[in-house]
């Protein structure tokens, strides 16, 4: 720091004036480099985030022009059964995937940490799916769960278990939803196994000295050092789970047997709104039923949840690049 | 020679260690071949001939490679192959002369509210995209776009909150002295990032475009959003989940357009692994 600093004195004995006028173009520079990012922003976030806030409180059907209503949007989702509905889906996946999503990939990839050899095959191997679309994975399950005679029934039927209808089912359609997500990890299951790796061996060794056997040593050592990225992990799979729309579609379209993804709304929430999840029910009511007013209600309401989730995520970040800075 | 490193080995492990490398190595491959099984069901069930995809069977009594051919008539695969490589390509291509600048601006120049920008790219980042769907489908619509892949690429000309956030961090790995030295010798900024930074942050480029890439290509709420009612205007990801329900008697040859539409980002990661775990690494670890 104090080199670049010198050296520049050196090179710059900059009378106030030119100095003045170098400023003046370094803040230009500063200008033009961020101008479309600004631009962009204001654009595409900035300017319909405030539009949404302000649509949530009219009616307005995209053709004729909205019409305030003040708060009748929010008041209507009280009495909105869907409403809730949707809110209990999306809190089922906000638990159930949060939980399952760290566990599972902290498990595997604890594993993959311990492998001496194949580390490679096998961290590719549990990669590979996540790199699948969205709605490609979701209909590779869709096989793997088709009921009676798809692969897992039949592996069930060694086993003389008769599977349930799966994605049909409005007990098994999140629980089948939840296993695809799980099956797309791999990207948490990387950050995960490099956060691990990361950890110095020093650490292991001295806890070692201590006489800890593996599993203490995993829970003394491993877990406390890697927990900033277990924040993250958290922290991401509830955003995820919040805008879970993709998978719930797929599944429930492809369930019901309906040609027309595009135009009916009977297949959105299928089996028995058991995949309406929050964004799913929110374009339903903007893009469908083109009541653009409650569904702009409901968006603020997911901004405001997401919002919340993300300043939490924030603050993990500042807090790690501090440590990093003081390192 | 490799007699005496095993024997080696064996000694320095002992039973109990041997077991524990057993035990752990046999749990790994079986972790894998979880994850790929349900591939290996796809791909088995994809050259099945009609009538057997029907059945319990689990393995193809006929190889039917003429599947991944006749999808190609039962839809107008190549027009959403088009339409879904012009969004991807554009919107990557967007991204880059977009981001790098503004990444750069927040990584290696000192300006006052540099940390606040910052936060509002990650906010942005975490912003469902339900959120302003509806004024932005609004906008579009009054400038009679919807219908069109416009909506979906034109941001990326602008700004991509992922994007600058990654690259970011890959911009900010690159010694600040680099930059210090390159303005000594008298680079202007744009210099400074078109000389030095761009191609040392190669590596980072290539994984940003990557993701990207992929993103877009993966998309499914955008492209239902604008062009759900043009049937001309689908990519892939929309045309598959059709697919199903049009051919909902068709297993095989739904499963073959299942993997058809995942080669591309399998082909990729193949070429570009490395970029892709730096990348992954790079969103979660170095805050």
């Amino acid at each position: 720091m104090t080199a670049t600093l010198e050296r520049v004195d050196v090179v710059r004995p900059a009378p106030a004036k030119g100095r003045s006028r170098s400023r003046a173009r370094h803040r230009l520079t500063v200008l033009a480099f961020l101008t479309p990012a600004i631009l962009g922003f204001a654009l595409f976030f900035g300017y319909p985030l405030v539009a949404t806030i302000g649509f949530s409180f009219t009616k307005y059907d995209l053709i004729n022009p909205p019409e305030w209503i003040g708060w009748e949007n929010y008041a209507y989702m009280f009495s909105d059964k869907l409403f809730r509905v949707a809110v209990y889906n999306t809190l089922w996946f906000v638990v159930v995937l949060t939980v399952a999503r760290v566990v599972f990939a902290l498990g595997v990839a604890s594993v993959i940490a311990r492998l001496k050899s194949g580390v490679g095959l096998v961290r590719t191997l549990c990669y590979l799916p996540s790199l699948a679309p969205p709605v490609a994975a979701t209909l590779v399950f869709f096989l793997v769960m088709r009921p009676n005679d798809g692969p897992l029934d039949s592996l069930l039927g060694w086993f003389g278990i008769e599977g349930p209808l799966w994605f049909a089912d409005p007990v098994w359609a999140k629980p089948g939803i939840a296993a695809v997500m799980l099956w797309v990890s791999g990207d948490l299951m990387i950050i995960l196994l490099a956060a691990i790796l990361d950890v110095p061996q020093e650490q292991y060794e001295a806890a070692e000295l201590d006489g800890a056997g593996p599993v203490r040593r995993w829970w003394h050592v491993t877990l406390p050092t890697i927990s900033p990225v277990l924040t993250f992990g958290v922290v991401n799979s509830i955003i995820l789970a919040l805008q879970l729309f993709t998978q719930a579609v797929v599944a429930g379209s492809a369930a019901s047997g309906s040609a027309d993804v595009t135009g009916s709304t009977k297949v959105l929430g299928f089996p028995e709104n058991s995949t309406l999840t929050f964004p799913v029910w929110l374009y339903t009511q903007g893009f469908r039923y083109f009541d653009m007013g409650y569904a702009a209600a409901m968006a603020t309401v997911l901004f405001v949840v997401s919002f919340a989730a993300t300043v939490v995520l924030v603050q993990r970040i500042r807090r790690a690049s501090h440590q990093e800075d003081g390192a | 020679m490799i007699g005496v490193a095993r024997a080696r080995g064996w000694r320095a492990r002992g039973w109990k260690g041997t077991l524990d490398w057993v035990a752990v190595h046999s749990l790994g491959l079986a972790l894998g071949l979880m994850f790929a099984l349900p591939i290996v069901f796809v791909f088995l069930t994809a050259v099945m001939s009609d009538s057997q995809a029907f059945t319990k069977d689990l393995w193809p009594r006929e190889w039917h490679w003429g599947n991944f051919l006749e999808v190609f008539e039962q839809a107008p695969l190549v027009r959403y192959l088009g339409n879904s490589l012009l969004y991807s390509g554009l919107a990557t291509v967007g991204m880059l002369l977009s981001s790098i600048p503004a990444a750069y601006a927040l990584a290696k120049l000192r300006w006052r509210g540099r940390n606040v920008v910052f936060l509002l790219v990650v906010g942005a980042m975490m912003l469902p995209p339900q959120v302003v769907a509806v004024p932005l489908y609004d906008t579009w619509s009054s400038m009679g776009l919807t219908g069109t892949l416009w909506p979906l690429i034109v941001p990326y000309f602008l700004f991509d909150a992922f994007s600058i956030f990654l690259l970011r961090q890959f911009i900010l790995t690159i010694p600040q002295s680099y930059v210090d030295a390159a303005r000594v010798d008298g680079c202007t900024e744009f210099q400074a990032l078109t000389r030095i930074v761009v191609p040392m942050a190669r590596p980072g480029i290539a994984a940003t475009a990557l993701f990207c890439f992929l993103y877009t290509w993966n998309d499914y709420f955008g492209p239902l959003l604008y062009t759900s009612e043009k049937p001309d205007q689908w990519t892939l990801s929309l045309a598959l989940a059709s697919f199903k329900g049009m051919h909902h008697v068709q297993w095989n040859l739904a499963m073959a357009v299942t993997l058809l539409i995942m080669v591309p980002a399998v082909v990729l990661f193949v070429f570009a692994q490395r970029s892709f775990v730096r990348g992954i690494t790079f969103t979660g670890v170095k805050g």
